[in-house]
Formats: structure tokens, C-alpha cells, sequence
């Protein structure tokens, strides 16, 4: 290796506008000599700055240092030159392998494989990345089922009541969800905005009907133009909000709130038991 | 026009369990007109009332309820009731605990539909 390494060397000086340069720089990259190879392939840049495989060398050596940033710049630039470069397809698949990017990844090992099929390292670069694709796959599946459960958890707070999980909802005073859901008319979810807006609400009531010397307040219904909500106080930290379309009499609405407040303190208590 | 606002909320007043009435400019809390039982703070109420019709009005927005018509408080000793007027104000009713809100309503929208 050595002598290859001199051979190299003597007929790159002989002749220094030869291709040489790249076999000697992929000969140092190959023993590690990173600097070096990393010398010879900027040298060999400044002559042949149009060159893909100079690109390659160099982004190589960059990726074995460490710099995959500028290795991804470096093969970014070889396909320019040849959109068909196999090592800087293979590269970029590689960068795109790194960044957990399985769709990019795929895409440039096909692209390289369609350029050398008999490559057979494209080729087990791609059953690689095919592999990890479906691992992250059946882990992204797996995260999605367990949010699912989640929510259906905070639903099961009002089981078996009326909207449980589009017009019932509880949240505490820092407009945190705890339980319920909420849902507009076009069956949006806007639970999180509503419990954003009305946490601290209940300081506003508190302080509302301390100030006007009302007593202290049991609940505030708000008509709109498309429907109600009425909101309660379960507990001292939470807050309890029923939303019901205008069909729904207001009188009813107080009934079905005052119930859905029972429920939702008898969660809270067994919570905490 | 003052004389106006005070004849409509004279009318609700004298709805049983009434304590008061008063017309509220929404955006910043101030007294546009009033007809107040005494003992009943004036000032406290429009601002307190704007404040949290401000705030429901936004939730309300948020949940897909669209702009809010009607708005109670009910509270131990008392209730507040609040219905948007023309103009950014806002009507607002201080009543007993016991007070027949629908009726108390009803007057709140007729004012209302007067002063536009």
C-alpha cells in the first residue's frame, strides 16, 4: 500500500494535471490519512473544478471526518455535473440515511441502482435503509395507536354522557385537558384553543362576583349565534365546560351541565383516592 | 340620546330582582349611561362585565359558538347578565340570585333592538 501510495505520488508530480490525483486520494482516505487525502482532493478541485468524481473524493473524505454537512454540499455539487454519479447518489443516500430522511434516502440508492444495477453495494445500502424505513414505520404506527389511547383515556372521563368527547370538557385552571373533547360544527377539533382561552376565567368569575359582592359563583353560560357553553367548577383547580348546539334550550343546557359537573367531580375524587 | 339610554334602562330595572342596568362601552369598560339601585358600584360592574365579556367572547369564538348574544353569571348571591349592543357597547344587568332571567333577558334584547 505504501508503495502504491509512492507510485501514486511520483506520477501525480510528473504530471499534475492528471486524473491521478483521485486513485492517490482515495488511496490515503482508504489508510486513514484524512488530511492528506483531504489535501490531494482540493488540489485536484482547483484543477478540475467541474469534475464529479473530485466532488465525490472529497465529500468522501469529508464523511469520513466527520463533516456530513459539507460532504452532503460536496456530492450535491458532483450530481450537478453528472446527475447520474453512483458515489454521490450513494452518498446522499447515505447523508439522507444519517438525518432518519428514509423516503430521500431510498430515493437516491433507487436512482443509483437504476444507474448500475449490478452495483452490489447500492444494493445492500438499500436493503439497509428498507429495513430501518419499516422499523421507523411500525414505531411511527405504534406512537400514533398510543396517542389514540391516550385520548380515548381523557374521553372515558364522560363516558356514556351525551358529547362526551365533542361538547364536554374539562381542563385545569392553567388550560391544561384533563378529560372530554371539544369539536365545532365543521368537527374541528378546538379543545385546546377553548381551554387556552378560558383558563384563568374562573379567577375572572371569582374576582367578578367578589367585586359586586354576588357571592361566589356556581356557573357562566355564554349564548352564541351558533350554540352555548356553560361553564362550571368541578373543584377549586379545575374547570368544566359544556358546549351544545342552539337546539338545545338553555334550561336544558343548565341541567346537562349540572349533571356532567356530578360526574366530573366523582372523577376528580377518584383521581385522588 | 342620553335620555333615550336612560329611559331603556329604567325599563329593565324594573324587572323584579333587577339591582341595576347600565350600558358599557365593550372595548374599554366605561359607563355610557346607567340605572343603578344604590350600594351598586357602577364603574366595578361595566368593567368587570366588559372584562369578561371579552374573555368568553374570545372562547366562544374559538369553540365555533360565533359572536356571543347572551352571557350569565351566576353566582350565591347574585347574578350578572351581559347582551351586546350596537356600537361596541354592551348592555349589562346586575340582578338578585333569584331573578327571572328570562324575563330579564327579554328586556335586555328589547333595549337593545331600541338603541339600534
Amino acid at each position: 500500500m505504501a508503495d502504491e501510495v509512492k507510485r501514486l505520488t511520483a506520477e501525480l508530480a510528473r504530471n499534475p494535471g492528471s486524473l491521478v490525483f483521485l486513485a492517490l486520494g482515495e488511496t490515503l482516505r482508504a489508510r486513514g490519512q484524512l488530511d492528506a487525502a483531504a489535501r490531494i482532493a482540493l488540489t485536484g478541485l482547483e484543477r478540475h473544478p467541474h469534475l464529479a468524481d473530485a466532488h465525490d473524493l472529497y465529500a468522501r473524505v469529508l464523511a469520513d471526518a466527520g463533516d456530513v454537512e459539507q460532504a452532503r454540499d460536496e456530492w450535491g455539487m458532483a450530481l450537478r455535473f453528472d446527475p447520474k454519479h453512483i458515489g454521490a447518489l450513494k452518498g446522499l443516500g447515505f447523508v439522507h440515511f444519517h438525518a432518519g430522511d428514509f423516503d430521500q434516502a431510498l430515493e437516491h440508492l433507487e436512482t443509483a441502482l437504476a444507474a448500475d444495477p449490478l452495483d452490489q453495494t447500492v444494493v445492500q445500502a438499500l436493503q439497509t435503509v428498507r429495513a430501518a424505513a419499516e422499523i421507523a414505520e411500525a414505531e411511527a404506527a405504534a406512537a400514533a395507536a398510543e396517542t389514540e389511547d391516550a385520548v380515548e383515556g381523557i374521553a372515558d372521563v364522560f363516558a356514556g354522557l351525551e358529547g362526551a368527547r365533542q361538547g364536554l370538557l374539562l381542563v385545569d385552571l392553567r388550560g391544561r385537558l384533563l378529560g372530554g373533547g371539544m369539536r365545532d360544527g365543521t368537527d374541528r377539533d378546538v379543545a385546546e384553543p377553548v381551554a387556552a382561552y378560558l383558563a384563568g376565567a374562573s379567577q375572572e368569575a371569582e374576582r367578578t362576583a367578589r367585586l359586586l359582592e354576588l357571592g361566589t359563583w356556581s356557573w357562566i353560560v355564554a349564548e352564541g349565534t351558533e350554540g352555548s357553553m356553560h361553564v362550571s367548577q368541578p373543584s377549586d383547580a379545575t374547570l368544566l365546560l359544556v358546549r351544545r348546539d342552539r337546539s338545545v334550550p338553555s334550561g336544558r343546557l343548565a341541567v346537562f351541565a349540572e349533571h356532567a359537573t356530578a360526574v366530573a367531580r366523582a372523577w376528580l375524587e377518584e383521581q385522588q383516592g | 340620546m342620553s335620555l333615550r339610554f336612560q329611559r331603556l334602562l329604567d325599563v329593565i330595572t324594573r324587572v323584579r330582582g333587577v339591582q341595576g342596568a347600565m350600558l358599557v362601552a365593550g372595548e374599554d369598560g366605561l359607563v355610557v349611561a346607567e340605572s343603578l339601585m344604590e350600594g351598586v358600584r357602577g364603574n366595578a360592574v361595566a368593567a368587570l362585565a366588559a372584562s369578561l365579556t371579552k374573555r368568553f367572547g374570545r372562547a366562544a369564538e374559538a369553540g365555533g359558538l360565533g359572536p356571543v348574544s347572551f352571557l350569565h353569571l351566576q353566582a350565591t348571591d347574585g347574578a350578572l347578565l351581559v347582551v351586546p349592543a350596537p356600537e361596541g357597547m354592551v348592555l349589562v344587568v346586575v340582578a338578585d340570585a333569584d331573578v327571572n332571567v328570562g324575563l330579564a333577558r327579554l328586556e335586555m334584547r328589547r333595549a337593545v333592538e331600541e338603541v339600534a
